[in-house]
């Protein structure tokens, strides 16, 4: 009696990936503040640590990327044994979409840094924003030419999925490219945007702002383009079906947040704030 | 809460018989495999491990105060000594400890990681959470952050409360590595907290069985998820301040240096933002389980349950507009003083509404005074001496003189350590048996009850007392005019702490002697909720036919 289960959940194997996941954590975070205080383990561990540099990072980045490999990789091969009956993929959209809010209110706290400064410029910045002595981007050129940039991928993930949706590969897999590539460029541009600009992240609270938002806008934009090389491997080699490709909308849900920021961020902190 | 009637396909209504525990008892590791635990998906072995876990932190985190208490016991200072000097900033380590490892790594694993895990799969009848893996990391997360906090303590200690306040919590404040790992420690937990809030979330969305209508759910359930929801509104906010603090102390930006054109303030916005709702977040689940237990030992559903469901929703919304009200000394304006004042006042409606609503359950009831009643009713007077006193507090012109004085500390462990944590103890003694198949001695249950409720108040009473006469918190020394209520705190201390370890080592004595043959409702026709009808202990995996709700 019940030895098979009437329902259409998944009930996941034991898996080793979180205990190493959260090992990794911890290497990475140690690794992390050997980095920032190289003398803390002693004076005789210092000079080997200093000489190290921002590398005392790269074990615990190293072993967090191999969990979300090994980990993911198990889910995919989950998704092909049939584990994700419809009820199993509504679960994981509604955790797609939670996890896409979580991400929106990280960046309310930049935003909210942002508008406190720029709203209630302090006399320390001369009472204006943007604060005196600052020369800001003209956001008509290159910021602009990145929204262009970014709008643009939104619309060619979407040609990919209505294709997938039409069953065109060929289709699905010309408009994921392109949007690899366009959010290739966007990176790029956004690399060159910061060798050129005329203040840095140590003058005072408008580069604090500018950098760490725009700079966790730019890591998620990564983070979203490694997610679309992964869609783009996985349509190469087949994967992906009109009624069932989650890992596809979830990257696609992603990019589309991403951008979303970035015109908030174009908006307020280039036009608005500039 | 709700009455269920539960018809499975092989069980009518409550029955002491389990189902289905014979077919799936065979896939149920040994207890004693490490796999089983280290690499677990079993909501029920991820919860046992939240609770050990959160027992574990908060012996730490209780010791903490014991030794401050034995500082405090007398004026001048005996023991906080480095060199024969008093060692304020020691002092003021373990009072951040203390603060820390209360919220992140006991109240918040026991509630919502310990009982929410086991139970609110239970109480949906769902076969386990929406997400068995990613709950796994988020109980392995606490380790490494737990580890990260301690050794903030070993390499110079992190002063700054649990609030990290720039700019002591900055680089002039604290230049050793004691604060950054303080926010890794923190980053890491919260990582933990989002990636909890997104799992229970979807549980209860996606796995209610058929016919659990949300407006027919139990409240402990109801309560979960409020508290994943106010999680994950608030969790990525803080992660966010403390990243620019990191950026702030390593990287050169002026986020909160005021010689940059940064604002110290906007960091006490943004942790207040998540600070105020996480207070919630400790108090919700609470609510949740002590509606089950006053409903089941007064034999009657809880009284307006869809009252009750929304006045925690509304305590939710509420609890997240009201932050400001921890800054009325600041320096904020007169209307953002009156608004927060008046938003804060609003929460006492919801929060009446609860209190009384456990009065009409109990009212004309058959009530039974057994242990996790006993734990119940202290909980419902205490918190309700602690809400009393946050409604003085939410006065903007009182708060004024009463901010950072012993009394707004006597207030919040009325609703955190004699809220929060009965709670957690009531729900303990209410499913424990439930949880192990072992039993407390009811007299042993009895003990730990009198004496923790007679050592809290000998504690935390007197100083509200000493608040008004104005003792300042977070010093390590105090007037003479102060020593007499002190005492009384520190013996009190003793007393809960000794009652502690009794408890400890009951619940030990308890599991070595081994199980017991426990009916799967032991306590008989007020427990109605779908956790009875499962044996005690549950099968490995329950549910594996989803009840029908009628």
């Amino acid at each position: 009696m019940a030895s098979t289960p009437t329902h259409d959940y998944h009930l996941v194997s034991p898996s080793p990936w979180p205990a190493l996941g959260a090992f990794s954590a911890f290497v990475m975070m140690f690794g992390f503040v050997l980095y920032l205080h190289p003398t803390m383990l002693g004076e005789g561990l210092g000079a080997p640590l200093t000489q190290l540099g921002s590398w005392t990072i790269v074990p615990g980045i190293s072993l967090v990327f191999l969990t979300m490999l090994l980990w993911w990789r198990d889910v995919i091969s989950e998704a092909h044994g049939g584990y994700h009956k419809p009820i199993v993929q509504l679960g994981l959209r509604y955790g797609m979409v939670l996890f896409i809010f979580s991400e929106v209110m990280f960046f309310v706290a930049f935003f909210w840094a942002f508008f406190n400064a720029s709203l209630f410029p302090s006399a320390a910045v001369g009472g204006v924003w943007p604060p005196t002595g600052i020369h800001t981007f003209d956001p008509l050129g290159l910021p602009f030419t990145n929204t262009i940039v970014l709008l643009l991928s939104g619309t060619t993930v979407t040609w990919a999925h209505h294709a997938l949706l039409e069953d065109d590969r060929s289709g699905l897999i010309k408009g994921l490219s392109l949007t690899i590539i366009l959010g290739l460029l966007f990176t790029s541009l956004q690399i060159y945007e910061y060798g050129h600009a005329a203040f840095t992240i140590k003058d005072g609270i408008y580069g604090s702002t500018f950098y760490l938002a725009t700079g966790f806008h730019g890591l998620h934009v990564i983070i979203g383009t490694i997610f679309l090389i992964v869609c783009l491997y996985r349509a190469l080699h087949g994967d992906f079906m009109p009624r069932q490709h989650f890992g596809f909308e979830a990257a696609a849900w992603y990019w589309h947040f991403v951008d979303v920021v970035w015109l908030f961020l174009f908006i307020c902190v280039y036009w608005w704030g500039g | 809460m709700v009455s269920v009637a539960v018809k499975g396909k092989d069980n009518k209504g409550v029955v002491a018989k389990d189902t289905s525990r014979s077919g799936d008892d065979h896939g149920t590791p040994s207890r004693y495999s490490i796999k089983r635990w280290l690499f677990s998906t079993n909501h029920k072995d991820i919860g046992t491990m939240y609770l050990v876990f959160a027992i574990f932190a908060g012996l730490v985190g209780g010791s903490l105060s014991f030794f401050m208490r034995l500082e405090l016991q007398q004026p001048e200072v005996q023991y906080f000594l480095n060199a024969g000097e008093p060692d304020g900033h020691m002092w003021a380590v373990f009072i951040t400890a203390h603060g820390l490892i209360m919220v992140f790594f006991t109240v918040m694993p026991a509630l919502i990681g310990g009982f929410g895990n086991w139970f609110v799969p239970l109480l949906i009848g769902a076969p386990d959470m929406a997400f068995p893996r990613m709950n796994n990391i988020s109980f392995w997360l606490l380790v490494p952050a737990f580890g990260l906090l301690v050794s903030s303590m070993l390499f110079g200690g992190a002063g700054t409360g649990w609030t990290l306040y720039p700019p002591l919590s900055g680089l002039l404040g604290h230049s050793d590595p004691s604060v950054d790992l303080a926010i890794f420690a923190m980053h890491l937990a919260g990582v933990s907290s989002i990636l909890g809030a997104i799992n229970f979330i979807v549980t209860i969305l996606n796995m209610r069985a058929p016919g659990l209508a949300l407006h027919k759910m139990p409240l402990f359930v109801w309560a979960t998820l409020i508290t994943a929801f106010l999680l994950l509104l608030t969790m990525p906010v803080f992660g966010g301040a403390i990243t620019m603090l990191l950026a702030d102390r390593n990287f050169a930006t002026s986020f909160f240096v005021a010689e940059g054109g940064g604002d110290p303030l906007l960091f006490q916005h943004l942790f207040w933002f998540f600070g105020h709702p996480e207070v919630y977040i400790m108090i919700l689940p609470a609510f949740g389980i002590i509606s089950h237990i006053v409903s089941t030992f007064s034999r009657k559903p809880v009284f307006g349950y869809l009252a009750m469901v929304y006045a925690m929703v509304s305590i939710g919304f509420f609890g997240s507009i009201v932050w400001a009200h921890h800054m009325f000394t600041v320096g904020m304006s007169l209307a953002a003083q009156s608004y927060f004042t008046i938003a804060t006042l609003i929460i006492a409606v919801p929060t009446g509404i609860k209190i009384f609503s456990w009065l009409a359950t109990m009212w004309g009831g058959s009530i039974s005074f057994r242990v996790p009643m006993l734990w119940s009713l202290g909980f419902i007077g205490l918190f309700t001496i602690g809400g009393v006193t946050g409604v003085v507090l939410a006065n903007g012109g009182v708060d004024t003189q009463l901010h950072d004085t012993y009394y707004v500390v006597g207030h919040f462990h009325y609703v955190l350590s004699l809220g929060s944590v009965f709670a957690i103890f009531a729900g303990f003694y209410y499913w424990f048996s439930k949880m192990s198949g072992c039993v407390i001695p009811e007299w042993a249950g009895k003990v730990h009850f009198w004496t923790t409720f007679i050592g809290v108040n000998l504690t935390f009473f007197p100083m509200h007392f000493l608040g008004l006469a104005g003792m300042p918190r977070r010093y390590i020394d105090y007037n003479e005019a102060f020593a007499g209520w002190n005492a009384v705190a520190s013996y009190g201390s003793y007393l809960s702490l000794s009652s502690t370890l009794f408890f400890v080592v009951t619940v030990v004595c308890v599991l070595l002697r081994g199980r017991s043959a426990v009916a799967a409702n032991y306590w008989g026709k007020g427990a109605d909720t779908l956790e009875w009808t499962v044996s005690s202990p549950p099968p490995y995996h329950s549910f594996s036919n989803p009840p029908r709700i009628t």
